[in-house]
């Protein structure tokens, strides 16, 4: 008893120290962000040694899960927070990221920014943005829905994955699309797709899987996820269908944080953000669209993506003030038998 | 000695051959209907592989058993004419006292009022009266053991099998249990291979001792 | 037979046990319910979604727990009628494997199998049916959690079956009793003994599954209590709310568990090891087909999505993914964690073992030392249906303001996955040890051993293949835990699942199917550690 009582302590003191810690002389910019920004083959890496070049400083990033776990972490943090930025907020977080009044007015200049629909706010800066998009498999679809209405109206045997708007951002983005298109009649509509419908999963990744598993013939998902397959894996047989009454846009923030003890620096950065040598890195990595002029023209492969006639996007005080009523209703109508 | 008017042995094994692993056993001899043979001998020798050969548990690579003559090649456990007491757990713990031995009657237990009352009169023959009921975890050692002998009673088999059946009794406790064992012995003129290592028990029980060693029988 | 000092340790022991649990799983709540925002509690608390969720958690819950059990009886039965079947310990330990797995991949194996695109239906396509069959609604959550629990049930009962004394069969075949009277006087007892608590279990794991419900679900009429209390502190940070349902939760299968508790007389079931008695029934040849054809029908069951994972996995470039420095770090870190895990489970089982022991022990209990066990074993289950959600946060609040949340974060997930691991860890070593002190208990007393005497040379010898055991299962359950560390991941804390994740969630399915694959043979090679020299010992 005694001796494992020693090695359980042993061990888990080991554990304890076994992550290295990060010394710093230089000045550090810490920058909150999502897990997938800074994995090897994310933007993260690159963005760090780009802007380290210019700043005489380290950059740390923190990352969590994804943009809806960045916020919760900054409310749990307040105003100790460590964060000088946080980046990778989406619009529909926005209101409620304000309301926490932990962020501080950005006071730099965003004209460079040109994003489909136009953004503007004092405090959150545009870094990229993506329309959603149902994804489809050439193979299995040889008549991919043309509008919305199709996908709605279309044979219920070829089935579609979305994502759930309680748990993740693209299920939240398809709930505010139909509204937008439909309005009041979205209850109705979602009772039609409803048998399209193959499963509502609890996040992006899991869609996607049950897509590229060849269980989902198409998925909820992004414009520029084709992009993806055709650069990395040299293959066009997923792509997405341009809807003609046009497609919803996720548009991703970042802001510093009030808190910050480096302010002049997490201004720098949400300036690096809209820079060409950031928004150069972003369409290969992130693979979303750069939110300015990148510094090198866009890969081929991208002029190849649908390209949306029309760009919805609600307020972010509409989507705050109505999102549960709104998910009470999709709820009643996926419901419904 | 020999009460028995049948000109069958109650046992006899024919040149029996089996190998265990890399244990090998050779049994050949002939067992006489009506006594108390004890089967003695070193630990590892085979005396429990040849009452395992008599019960049926294994089955030889060579030879023949014969119970009261009948070739016993491919019989069932459950259809040799015998029954077995083992030094422990004889009882299924969880089945009270009635049960248990009414399983010796009949193994689904479909009872008839004379075979309920045959429970019964064993209970009391063993001196466990009244005590139908009662769960094997509420007895003593000796009076599981007397239980295991009350089924033995009813199933009126003329072969019993005794592996070491009071090792884990004190010796008081061994000497009424033998007296009881001879008891029922003289009531029912049945065969009992006992196997035992305490020479008091052989003395005090058996007709003839039966010698196993190195895997065979010692003359 | 325990000495005063021995039982006011043993006492202290589970005390300190106890306290441990209670204090790890009240402080995070409390500290959740102190900063909730006054602004969140809009709307009442129990709506008609919240019934909703409740009628489909209990409903999802009891059937998957009935069929887990039922279908897990006749194989049960079969695999311990025949302890010379081919390969039977690689069959028991294959059905820890999918204990080990992250659910999603496991999903994902079951889709292989039983998706509109899996085996299954390209098989009826070929005999000529035209519609797939869909596994999406309640019969997919049905046939995931047969999958991920039958085998648990079954391991629980194949040691219950297996801890039967071997006289009973030889006793059983000399009475003559046929298959039903077998069954009916000597297995279904034994099964009957442990069916309560292995049923608890798996309503407990169904009750809270949340990713398997969403994804094979088919719609938000499927929804767990587990799914609105993530949505309710990831997603709209309303701590009350998510506390309140997570006690709802709690309180609810507190409710169902003293129920099943009720029905026979209940015992703590061990876990099986393969562990096999010589049987003397089920000689004829329609007896062996029939075991035989069960048998073969469970394995496949398990193996073909299993299978699915390991077709995937092998599609992936497995050298570069071992070779990465981020799989390196990635497993390292995933191992320390389950190894902690595993030896904190261990300790906190020993203290409620001895102290349970120790009151056991007395020969009229006071009424407190009897309140004091049941609130042990009770405990000792119930941690299971904490969400970790909850703990995580609530503890992320408690450090912070005093430590480097980072730096804890790997013994917040390692207490984690230990309370998760702890019923489990529980049910392999409690009756070992109650097994080995009444065996030993009084002759260790009269001799006088004790202290590290008595360890090395009586309950080392005995005590180290469970303990062995008990550790592989609470690693592999932490290898496959994601929910955990989902709440901490930054770039330096990185699990194999949390990898695994991460490749999904960026396109990478390829890569994301070689680390399944991975973690799989981890799990299995951890699982046969566990159940290693079982075949010698027979």
């Amino acid at each position: 008893m005694r001796i494992l009582l020693s090695t359980t302590c042993a061990v888990i003191t080991a554990l304890g120290f076994s992550l290295p810690a990060s010394a710093a002389e230089k000045k550090t910019l810490t920058v909150y962000t999502y897990e997938s920004f800074v994995s090897d083959w994310g933007p993260g890496p690159k963005v760090k040694a780009a802007f380290e070049k210019t700043c005489d400083c380290t950059v740390n990033f923190v990352a969590v899960a994804d943009g809806v776990a960045l916020l919760t972490r900054l409310k749990l943090e307040g105003a100790s927070s460590e964060a000088d930025v946080a980046l990778g907020l989406d619009t529909n977080l926005i209101q409620e990221a304000k309301d926490t009044g932990l962020f501080a007015t950005h006071g730099i200049d965003t004209s460079a920014a040109s994003i489909p629909g136009g953004f503007s706010d004092d405090t959150f800066v545009p870094y990229d943005y993506g329309h959603f998009a149902v994804v489809y498999d050439t193979q299995t679809i040889k008549n991919p829905p043309k509008s919305l209405k199709e996908l709605v109206d279309g044979d219920p045997s070829q089935k579609i994955a979305i994502e759930d708007p309680r748990t993740s951002t693209p299920g939240l983005g398809l709930l505010l699309w139909v509204k937008s298109v439909y309005g009041d009649e979205a209850p109705q509509a979602w009772a039609k797709l409803k048998n399209r419908i193959l499963t509502v999963t609890p996040g992006w990744s899991e869609a996607y899987g049950l897509f590229t598993k060849g269980e989902a013939p198409m998925v909820f998902s992004y414009v520029t996820s084709p992009a993806y397959h055709m650069m990395e894996e040299k293959t066009d047989r997923y792509q997405a269908a341009a809807f003609s009454e046009g497609h919803y846009i996720q548009i991703e923030v970042s802001a510093r944080l009030k808190s910050s003890k480096n302010p002049e620096l997490a201004q720098k950065f949400l300036s690096f953000t809209l820079s060409p040598d950031f928004q150069a890195i972003i369409p290969t990595t992130n693979w979303m669209m750069p939110a300015a002029k990148p510094a090198e023209p866009l890969p081929p492969v991208f002029s190849k993506l649908a390209q949306p006639a029309k760009t919805y996007l609600m307020s972010p005080q509409d989507v705050a003030k109505n999102r549960d009523a709104w998910i009470r209703e999709w709820l009643g109508a996926m419901s419904m038998n | 000695m020999t009460p028995s008017d049948t000109s069958y042995a109650a046992v006899e094994f024919h040149d029996v051959r089996l190998s265990l692993g890399t244990a090998r056993f050779h049994f050949d001899c002939r067992i006489e209907t009506g006594h108390i043979i004890a089967v003695t001998g070193p630990s590892g020798a085979g005396k429990s592989t040849l009452l395992n050969l008599v019960a049926g548990f294994e089955t030889p690579d060579s030879g023949r058993v014969l119970l009261s003559g009948k070739d016993m090649s491919g019989v069932h456990p459950g259809q040799r004419p015998l029954s077995l007491v083992f030094q422990d757990n004889n009882l299924f713990a969880h089945l009270d006292l009635f049960t248990n031995i009414g399983l010796g009657i009949h193994p689904a237990l479909k009872l008839s009022p004379g075979d309920r009352r045959a429970v019964s009169d064993a209970l009391q023959r063993v001196g466990l009266a009244g005590y139908e009921t009662r769960k094997p975890g509420t007895l003593s050692g000796g009076e599981r053991q007397r239980a295991a002998f009350a089924r033995a009673l009813v199933r009126k088999r003329p072969l019993l099998l005794l592996d070491e059946p009071f090792a884990a009794l004190d010796p008081a406790l061994r000497l009424s249990m033998a007296d009881l064992l001879l008891d029922l012995h003289r009531e029912s003129r049945n065969t009992i291979l006992i196997v035992t290592h305490d020479r008091d028990e052989v003395a005090r029980l058996a007709d003839c001792v039966l010698s196993v060693e190195n895997g065979t029988i010692h003359p | 037979m325990l000495t005063g000092a021995q039982r006011r340790q043993g006492l202290a022991a589970g005390a300190a046990s106890l306290t441990a649990i209670a204090l790890f799983v009240v402080l995070p709540v409390t500290a959740l319910l102190s900063t909730a925002p006054a602004s969140s509690s809009q709307g009442g608390f129990f709506d008609g979604y919240t019934a909703s969720l409740l009628r489909f958690t209990l409903l999802q819950a009891g059937l998957s727990t009935f069929l887990s059990i039922l279908l897990a009886v006749p194989v049960a039965l079969a695999l311990a009628r025949r302890p010379a079947f081919p390969l039977r310990i690689w069959i028991v330990r294959l059905m820890a494997v999918p204990m080990g797995l992250p659910v999603l991949i496991g999903a994902l194996g079951l889709i292989g199998i039983f998706g509109r695109q899996g085996l299954f239906n390209r098989l009826l396509a070929f005999a000529g049916v035209e519609q797939p069959v869909s596994i999406y609604g309640l019969s997919g959550i049905l046939i995931a959690h047969v999958f991920f629990n039958l085998p648990l049930a079954c391991r629980l009962m194949l040691s219950g079956l297996e801890r039967l004394p071997g006289e009973y069969w030889r006793l059983s075949a000399s009475l003559g009793m046929r298959p039903l009277a077998i069954f009916r006087f000597i297995e279904g007892p034994a099964l009957a003994r442990v069916i309560p608590g292995a049923a608890g279990l798996v309503f407990m794991l169904c009750a809270t599954s949340f990713t398997l419900v969403l994804v094979l679900g088919g719609g938000p009429a499927a929804t767990t209590l587990e799914v609105a209390i993530y949505q309710s502190l990831r997603f709209d940070f309303n701590p009350a709310r998510a506390v309140a349902l997570a006690l709802l939760q709690i309180g609810l299968t507190a409710v169902v568990l003293f129920i099943i508790s009720r029905l026979p007389p209940a015992d703590i079931a061990g876990v099986g090891e393969g562990r096999a008695s010589r049987r003397f029934d089920g000689r004829s040849l329609l007896a062996r087909f029939y075991d035989a054809g069960i048998i073969a029908a469970a394995t496949l069951f398990l193996v073909l999505p299993l299978g699915a994972v390991v077709v995937a996995g092998l599609k992936a470039d497995l050298l570069k993914l071992i070779t990465m420095p981020a799989f390196r770090q990635a497993a390292f870190t995933s191992l320390a964690i389950a190894i902690s895990a595993g030896l904190l489970a261990i300790l906190v089982s020993l203290g409620i073992i001895a102290a349970r022991a120790a009151i056991a022990d007395m020969r009229h209990p006071p009424r407190p030392l009897k309140a004091f066990s049941a609130a042990l074993s009770g405990m000792s289950s119930l941690v299971l249906l904490v969400p970790p959600v909850v703990l995580g946060t609530g503890w992320f609040l408690l450090i912070r303001p005093h430590a480097d949340v980072t730096r804890a974060a790997p013994l917040l997930i390692a207490a984690i996955n230990m309370l998760m691991a702890l019923p489990f860890v529980m049910r392999v070593l409690a009756p070992a040890f109650e097994t080995h002190a009444a065996r030993t208990g009084r002759l260790g007393a009269s001799l006088g051993l004790s202290g590290f005497s008595r360890f090395r040379l009586i309950d080392w010898p005995v005590l180290a293949r469970p303990l062995m055991m008990a550790l592989s299962f609470a690693m592999a359950l932490s290898l496959g835990d994601l929910g955990a560390v989902a709440l901490f991941g930054s770039q330096e804390l990185t699990t194999l699942p949390y990898l695994v994740y991460s490749r999904l969630g960026s396109y990478r399915t390829n890569d994301a199917d070689g680390l399944a694959l991975i973690l799989g043979v981890i799990c299995l090679a951890l699982t046969a550690l566990g159940t290693a020299g079982h075949r010698r010992q027979t």
